[in-house]
Formats: C-alpha cells, structure tokens, sequence
C-alpha cells in the first residue's frame, strides 16, 4: 500500500463565539500556505498540493474543511438552521483557522468562494497575510440560475450539485479527477452548497470595494482557468485591471483547476509561489 | 441534428439506464427548427423532426443552430461547452416544467454531449 504523507486531524475552535470542531489535513514543513476549497466541497480539492513533494518541501500546505463541509460538522444545535454564508462570517472563520493554527504570516489561497474572501482579507487584514492567490477570483457573480433548485425535497441535492460542478469543469480534464471533483459535490450536505452561493452571489458582492485594496500592503495573485463560466477569465481581468496589476490564465482548465486537472494547475502555481517566497 | 439521440440513449444504453424513472416529452430546438424527443424509462424512444402545428412537450432546450454547433464540437470552447455555460452567456434558454430537466441534469448534459464525435486521439 502507498500512504500518502498528508494526516488529517480534528480541532477545537471557536468561530463567531460557536464552538467547532473542525478537520484539516496537512503536509510539509516552511511558510503556511492556507488552502480554501470552493463552495459546497471541501479540502479533498488540494489532494495533489498536499502530496506534492516539491511544494511541500518549501511550505506547510494546510487544507481545512468549512463547517458543514466534509468532515466539519455544524456547531453543535445548528444543523437545522438555514445555512447561509456572509462576508463576515467567511472572514471570520478564516482568521479563527489561522489565530487556532498559530499561522504566522501565512499565504492564504482560495478557490471561487475562497477566491472572494481572499478579497475581502486583503482589504480588511492585509497585514496578516505574506501574500494572497485568488483561483477562479472575481469581484462578483450575479445569479444565473435559480439556485433553489440545489435544496428541494423533489430534486436529489448530491445528483444536482454534482452535475453543476461537472458543467463547470473543462472538457479536457482528465476524466479520474473530474469524476473525484464531482464527487465531492455529490456528497455535500443538504443546503449547503446554495448557502455558500449565497454568500458568492449576494452577500459576498465585492463590486464597491475593489478601490479599498492595496497591493502593497499585501500582494494579491490571481489565476483563473479558461473554461469557467461562473468567474470567468473576462472577469478576473477585469478585477486584476481595476486592482493594477497582472493575472494569470490558465488555458484548458475550468473552475477547480487544483481538483479537476492538477498536475496542470500546479505548473501555473509553482511560479507564483517561487514569486511569493523570493519577495 | 438531433437525430443521432435514438442509438445513443435507447433502450439498452448506459445512457438510459442512468435515468430509468424517467419519463419526458423535451423540445429541443435549434433556432427556428424544432426537434420533440420522447424519453420513457430513460430511454429515448422518439425523435421527431418538426414542424409541429401543436406540439406538446415538458420542457423545451432551446439555442441558435450556432450555438449548439458549437457545443456539438469534439472539444467545444469556452462557453458552449456546458448547457449551463450557454444559458450563462444567454445563448440557450430553459422553458416548460423544468423538474424533469433538473432532476436529471447529469443525464441530460451526457445525452446532448453523446452527439459529439469522438475526439481524435
């Protein structure tokens, strides 16, 4: 048997004054490099940084799944409440992880709805972050689709939610990790993928807030797959021209570029990393 | 266009078995041409080319005849390689009962990709 080198383990924390247990795994040694799955997954997603030695050998690669994701369950008394993610709530928990971890100056880098919040970190703390890197990063997404269909008692929620991550997925990713990536979303629970879209969607809307960054404090890196239709590359230039500065297109990859095809997307983050630590 | 449907997701098809409950009437129109493909069981049973004086359909998929050319490629680009991707960009259009479309998305996203040719290697 190969045992991969990640370990996985539980933690006690509180966020927003609840308690949780939260899961994460981890791999490597050197600068924290904090990795936020997309909305209704969880941190299966960085499956390949974790076990890519060379990474690993420079940074401690931490993924952590979002409560109600993965292996993070509900604080305790809140599984039946309308789950709905927000702005302060996501900024919230991803300082806890960090303060929890003892993450000092750690890059943080996120995934569609982490590529949002790394926004929002960047213009409220930019001073605890070494660097922050956006994937499938954009300043909005307004709906184009009735997102109540991913949480009806008529519509099996892991058939839909997979079947729109599917859709976002280029057509030339390996097929093994589109099934993996997809998977995940099948096995989301109840709600939970329209409640983060809800913080992607409406309250998460970073529109009137692009000015309020700045770069120097904190270097900001964006990359984006081409066959995104949910951020799409014309969005992530557009926040990357109103910021001032440069993004990275990664042809043949769609919205989980870490899951879907990775030994592609790694080819577009070694540089970026190789970046961040020689700044 | 859509005629290739019957030996894809007929009766015995892996196509058909992944949506045995299921029974529609779909329209399915390219432009101003309009194709009525009945699902029963899961498996195609029906594609009738139009023009219908009173067609009668649960749902209707419709898009420019460019547009579905473009998703019927091989390898479709960016933006028409997904029924959502076209609805994202306002090229494709959902109307009627959208429950059986939605509750079988994946089966209906594999049955229109099954009219692409197979990528040369």
């Amino acid at each position: 048997m190969k045992i991969e080198p990640i370990t996985g383990r539980y933690g006690h924390l509180e966020i927003e004054g609840r308690p949780h247990r939260l899961y994460w795994e981890e791999a490597g040694e050197g600068i924290p490099l904090l990795c936020l799955h997309t909305a209704g997954a969880d941190g299966r997603q960085w499956r390949a940084l974790l076990n890519d030695p060379e990474i690993t050998r420079r940074h401690r690669v931490i993924a952590y799944d979002m409560p109600r994701h993965g292996k993070s369950s509900p604080a305790p008394g809140t599984v039946d409440e309308d789950y709905r993610l927000t702005a302060d709530g996501y900024v919230a928990q991803v300082l806890a992880v960090c303060d929890a971890l003892e993450l000092e100056k750690p890059v943080v880098m996120g995934c569609s709805i982490g590529g949002r919040v790394v926004l929002h970190l960047a213009e409220r703390r930019p001073e605890r972050f070494r660097a922050l890197i956006g994937l499938q990063s954009g300043a909005a997404v307004p709906p184009y689709y009735d997102t109540g269909w991913l949480h009806r008692p008529d519509v099996h929620g892991g058939e839909i939610c997979g079947a729109f991550a599917y859709g976002l997925m280029a057509p030339t990713s390996p097929a093994a990790e589109v099934d993996e990536t997809r998977w995940h979303y099948m096995q989301g629970g109840p709600g939970v993928f329209r409640g983060d879209l809800f913080y992607y969607t409406v309250d998460g809307d970073f529109r009137d807030r692009v000015a309020r960054i700045d770069v120097a404090k904190c270097p900001l890196h964006l990359l984006t797959g081409e066959y995104d239709y949910s951020c799409s590359p014309q969005d992530t230039r557009a926040l990357a021209e109103a910021l001032g500065i440069g993004w990275t297109l990664m042809p043949g990859l769609g919205h989980f570029p870490m899951s879907e095809n990775p030994q592609a997307f790694l080819a577009h983050l070694r540089p970026v990393l190789e970046r961040i630590r020689a700044a | 266009m859509f005629a290739d449907l019957m030996r894809t997701g007929g009766e015995g098809t892996a196509l058909a078995r992944r949506a045995r409950g299921l029974c529609a009437r779909v329209m399915l129109r390219a432009g101003a041409d309009e194709t009525l493909v009945i699902v029963q069981g899961g498996a195609v049973v029906s594609v009738q080319p139009g023009p219908f004086v009173m067609p009668s359909w649960d749902v209707a998929i419709s898009a420019p005849a460019e547009d579905w050319r473009l998703f019927l490629q091989a390898v479709p680009p960016p933006g028409s390689h997904d029924v959502m991707a076209l609805v994202r960009r306002g090229a494709m259009r959902f109307e009627g009962n959208l429950h059986p479309l939605m509750a079988n998305l994946m089966y209906f996203k594999l049955l229109l990709a099954s009219l692409r040719p197979e990528p040369a290697a």
